[in-house]
């Protein structure tokens, strides 16, 4: 028998001296920069996406299952066999030589030439992401974004308290008239401008590409204005019906960061990315590598440079390609059938469809809804700083099977129909007004990424 | 502690709930408790395979960590009725009672107890009678702000504090996004309190009250899950008087709704000392910050021991 609780004589128990707690000691100690980053009812609605029931359309993770296993167990057979102890060790602070080299043919594809000198190995090309932010961003420098961004981009330049400014995008990208007068209105106002941080080949969560002249045009105001580039590509290659233009890096090689990975064309589990940079950034950002993680995986990177020198991988690229356009159409066409009355980008490549709902839906307020019918989709909210895109949502076609996609599709059909209904019995009201409670930084599960 | 060993519990938590990241807290917290006093713990997800599960292995209790539909609104304690399945908490007719706010608020309010004024809507009503004039009716019948939720459902999911009318329709829209009917009620100022209620086999005990103070004065979902943006206070600062009514309303809430085992009853205590109903919660939030653990610790209850007495309860039947 375990030990008897205790037992109050009534139905109350004696009065002690009170006591208080806010259950976090070190609440007055963090950083500045750590504000905002709370517990989220958002966030928290996306646990249920990991129910089988739910066709998640949030994810951004790649179908990985279209990798064939016999591929990674060669390669991690080789290292194994031929590189152990090395694969085992620390390595270098700007990552294997051989994979640099590898990550140089790569990028070839997309119209870079490189030193192999300026190639700075990372965990994932998030981890670059926050090495570049951390070398530029003082609190409060500008950092140029397109309107929407890539939500976990967001979520590190808050973290350096950097000024986020949202630029104009059209159905082509970002708008180069509207960055001139971003540019100039910041500038009136005596903001430091310090990098344009842009996703121009099959946008997340757009699916917009930006075209050849205006990566050229855009590369020449931020010379003309002295604002570095980050151009971070995870999506060019896997492009459906024509390649994207080629990589702005590809014209400027002193104005640009550029940002790559293998999560998209090979697996995010190995969390290999990179950074090309010029050479005095690349010197900075070795060092920041080293005192973050020492070195970036040497298992990890052996086992991808293994896979690239055993396997045809540019086969592999086109057969996810292939899984992907067949998903891309599967949303497509079920958005056709389903909300014919709505407008979305269609995208020539990447992961991301996004979604414009009818005037006064709020993506962020009907996600509950969502979850009641079993569909999950991530609101525009969370790509924007200003408050922007409660009239949007993102929806991802890379995971789910075409079927499980047309399904989902369906289900969201329900969700915003209902919501009209909703809305409508509430039509002889005056337009609803926007929640305008102070918001947590939206950090989005892995998954959503 | 020879018994104790043998034990074998269940316990569930997940599920598609809009709470289901908040039961899978709970659930873990529950499972660590039980581990540390020897139970041979499983812990699941419902799902499709679940009752052939309890069929095959027939554990000695279930512990249904379980928040919103279905572990609370009585649909699964139903199933494990009909499966002759020992359970930890409220019998299925009693959680499908309190798990709907207005009608734990009416059978509160005709034990005695004190809940603020409200009417509940569902969202056809506003189809068929027009939102204005609805709208307009609410104005006329309720002085200062409201509190606009979801009929059921908990970790203030769709609730919003309407101070400004202007505001209401937005808070209606809110609330019916996550269910049907919405209530909207009387904002009650005062000492926000929420009194646990134990009963592992010898009657409902209240535990020590614990009072409320989010940073931002609304006890949000941001603020009940992100410690360091609210202030406990155990026992809560009241009256010895006040506070002892309090304790008597949970204990009268409790057995009202017809509870069992454990609950947490939520109270504003004005200021000339009426706590006011406000809802009784089948399955208490039970994650690190939440009030019912901190309530069994402030009587001087290890809550893996209280959460073992209550499988305990439930085996026995």
């Amino acid at each position: 028998m375990p030990p008897a609780l205790p037992r109050a004589g009534g139905y109350h128990l004696q009065m002690t001296e009170s006591r208080g707690t806010n259950l976090d000691p070190w609440y007055g100690s963090y950083a500045e920069r750590a504000a905002g980053l709370a517990a989220s009812e958002v966030r928290a609605l996306f646990a249920v996406a990991s129910r089988p029931e739910v066709v998640s359309l949030a994810g951004g993770m790649p179908y990985v299952s279209a990798l064939p296993q016999e591929l990674v167990r060669g390669a991690l057979d080789r290292v194994v066999a031929d590189h152990g102890p090395e694969a085992l060790q620390y390595g270098s602070g700007q990552g294997l030589p051989q994979l640099r080299e590898q990550i140089l043919e790569v990028m070839a594809l997309e119209g870079i030439r490189a030193s192999v000198d300026d190639v700075v190995v990372t965990t994932g090309s998030q981890h670059a992401l926050e090495l570049v932010t951390k070398l530029f961003i003082d609190p409060g420098d500008v950092v140029l974004a397109e309107s929407p961004t890539y939500v976990t981009a967001l979520v590190v330049f808050r973290s350096f308290q950097a000024d986020v400014q949202h630029v104009p995008t059209d159905d082509e990208g970002l708008n180069p008239e509207g960055l001139r007068q971003r540019i100039a209105e910041l500038k009136a106002a005596g903001k430091r401008i310090k990098f344009l941080y842009t996703v121009p080949s099959f946008g997340n969560p757009s699916g917009v590409t930006l075209p050849w002249q205006r990566r050229v045009e855009i590369l020449e105001i931020c010379r003309a204005e002295g604002i570095l580039v980050l151009e971070d590509n995870p999506y060019g290659l896997l492009w459906f019906d024509q390649p994207a233009p080629q990589a702005m890096r590809s014209v400027e090689e002193d104005g640009v960061v550029y940002l790559g990975t293998f999560s998209k064309t090979l697996a995010p589990g190995f969390r290999v990315g990179w950074a090309l940079a010029p050479h005095a950034i690349r010197e900075k950002l070795i060092l920041e590598n080293e005192a973050a993680i020492l070195s970036p995986s040497s298992f990890a990177q052996y086992t991808i440079s293994e896979y690239l020198a055993g396997a045809d991988w540019r086969s592999q690229i086109d057969a996810f390609r292939g899984v992907y356009r067949e998903r891309r159409d599967a949303m497509l066409e079920a958005l056709d059938d389903y909300l014919p009355d709505l407008s979305w980008t269609e995208p020539n490549g990447g992961f991301y469809v996004w979604l414009t709902l009818p005037e006064h839906l709020d993506s962020k307020a009907m996600l509950p809804r969502a979850v009641k019918e079993l569909v999950a989709y991530t609101p525009g909210t969370a790509f924007y700083v200003d408050g922007g895109g409660r009239s949007n949502i993102r929806l991802s076609f890379c995971y789910p099977t075409p079927e499980f996609i047309r399904e989902g599709i369906r289900r969201l059909s329900v969700v915003i129909n209902g919501e009209l209904d909703l809305l409508g019995a509430f039509g002889q009201t005056k337009p609803l007004p926007i929640a305008t409670s102070t918001e947590p930084v939206f950090v989005p599960p892995t998954s959503l990424a | 502690m020879g018994r104790s060993v043998a034990l074998e519990v269940l316990v569930l938590a997940g599920g598609i709930s809009h709470e289901r990241d908040i039961s899978l807290r709970s659930g873990r917290r529950v499972a660590d408790g039980l581990l540390a006093h020897g139970v041979r713990v499983t812990l699941r997800d419902p799902d499709a395979t679940l009752l052939g599960y309890i069929r095959d292995h027939r554990p000695d209790a279930i512990w249904p960590a379980l928040h919103g539909a279905s572990g609370e609104d009585g649909a699964l304690r139903g199933l494990l009725d009909f499966l002759g399945a020992p359970y930890v908490g409220s019998r299925s007719e009693a959680a499908r009672l309190a798990w709907d706010k207005p009608t734990a608020k009416t059978l509160a309010a005709r034990a005695g107890l004190s809940t603020p004024t409200s009417i509940t809507l569902p969202r056809d009503a506003f189809r068929e009678l027009g939102a204005v004039g609805i709208l307009e009716q609410i104005s006329d019948e309720f002085a200062g702000p409201l509190v606009v939720k979801p009929a059921q459902g908990g970790s203030s999911q769709g609730v919003t504090i309407v101070e400004d009318r202007e505001r209401l329709p937005r808070a209606m829209v809110d609330a019916y996004t996550y269910g049907d009917v919405a209530l909207i009620e009387q904002r009650i100022s005062g000492t926000e309190i929420a009194v646990s209620v134990l009963d592992a086999g010898d009657g409902p005990i209240a535990l020590p009250a614990v009072e409320i103070e989010p940073n931002g004065g609304v006890y949000s979902y941001e603020a009940r899950y992100t410690a360091g943006e609210t202030r406990f206070t155990t026992p809560a600062r009241l009256e010895p008087a006040v506070y002892d009514r309090a304790l008597e309303a949970a204990v009268t809430a409790h057995t009202t709704l017809g509870l069992r085992h454990l609950s947490r009853v939520d109270f504003i205590v004005d200021a000339v000392g009426t706590p006011w109903f406000l809802e009784a919660n089948v399955m208490p939030g039970l994650t690190e910050t939440s009030v019912y653990p901190m309530a069994l610790e402030a009587a001087g209850y290890d809550a893996g021991l209280a959460y073992l007495a209550l499988a305990e309860a439930a085996a026995k039947g």
